[in-house]
């Protein structure tokens, strides 16, 4: 039973990652705004949360099995407190930080009506740390580091990413390159209920 | 139900037009153009305009009761 929950942790968090690169390319392809991977806009959209909504389930897998595996000793403080566990504290606690990345973007990408376009995109480009935390606490303290597989997998998923990203920074990135940024008054960028008592 | 678009906010990334094709075109540079100009939502496309307002990336489409 306990070799049991020792594999399915560390194959959830295989999982995790893969589905993490996934939602980070679907993420910048959403944000070109052309119709990206041979889907159409909305859809690119609607993967990516929905893509995003699976790792965190793999995820939380990962973290509760490890919770009763008597190699990691995980306690409940090594879920949200990095850098403290019993096994492996760096590498352990290099995990434990990408959740809490990955928590703060899940909860606001949830509550961004509540909490404005700003504050949500603010917090949604921490990805861009979370994604590299990830695959440096899957590489360090992965049980199966050195093996073939391993390095496979994460080397894919950095090629993903990195294409990604390049995608990101290139000119022909957006629909209409050519289109001028907006340049809006910091008047109009507060939040609508704030515009509207300075209007009474 | 009628549909606002907030220009100040709205950055043409397409995704409602996709969305809401019935009620909404693009014009040359990917900005939303309500088709009827005055943004009424009939009621067989309430709830693609709810999505459209739940997935605009830059929160820039609101539901008004007037």
């Amino acid at each position: 039973m306990t070799e049991a929950l020792w594999y399915f942790a560390r194959g959830s968090g295989v999982i995790s990652l893969v589905l993490l690169t996934v939602v980070v390319a679907l993420g910048i392809g959403s944000r070109s705004g052309k119709p990206a991977f041979g889907l159409p806009r909305f859809a690119v959209s609607m993967l990516h949360r929905n893509a995003a909504l699976l790792a965190v389930v793999f995820l939380a897998g990962h973290i509760v099995s490890l919770l009763f595996d008597p190699y990691a000793q995980l306690r409940l403080v090594d879920f949200v407190l990095p850098f403290v566990g019993n096994y492996r504290p760096f590498w352990q606690g290099l995990g434990t930080l990408g959740f809490d990345l990955m928590i703060a973007i899940v909860v606001t990408s949830l509550l961004r009506n509540r909490i404005g376009a700003r504050a949500w995109r603010a917090v949604h480009w921490l990805a861009y740390l979370s994604w590299p935390i990830a695959l440096a606490h899957g590489l360090g303290t992965g049980s199966d580091n050195g093996t073939w597989w391993l390095w496979a997998i994460s080397i894919a998923c950095t090629a993903v990413v990195v294409v990604a990203v390049g995608w990101r920074l290139s000119t022909g990135f957006s629909r209409f390159p050519a289109r001028a940024d907006r340049e809006v008054a910091a008047r109009l960028r507060q939040p609508e209920a704030k515009q509207l008592e300075e209007v009474r | 139900m009628r549909l606002h678009i907030d220009w100040t906010a709205c950055d043409g990334r397409g995704v409602c037009t996709e969305l809401l094709e019935e009620m909404l075109t693009e014009d040359d540079w990917g900005y939303p153009v309500l088709r009827d100009g005055k943004g009424e939502i009939p009621r067989a496309l309430d709830g693609a305009a709810r999505r459209a307002v739940d997935r605009c990336p830059r929160l820039a489409l609101k539901l008004t009761q007037q």
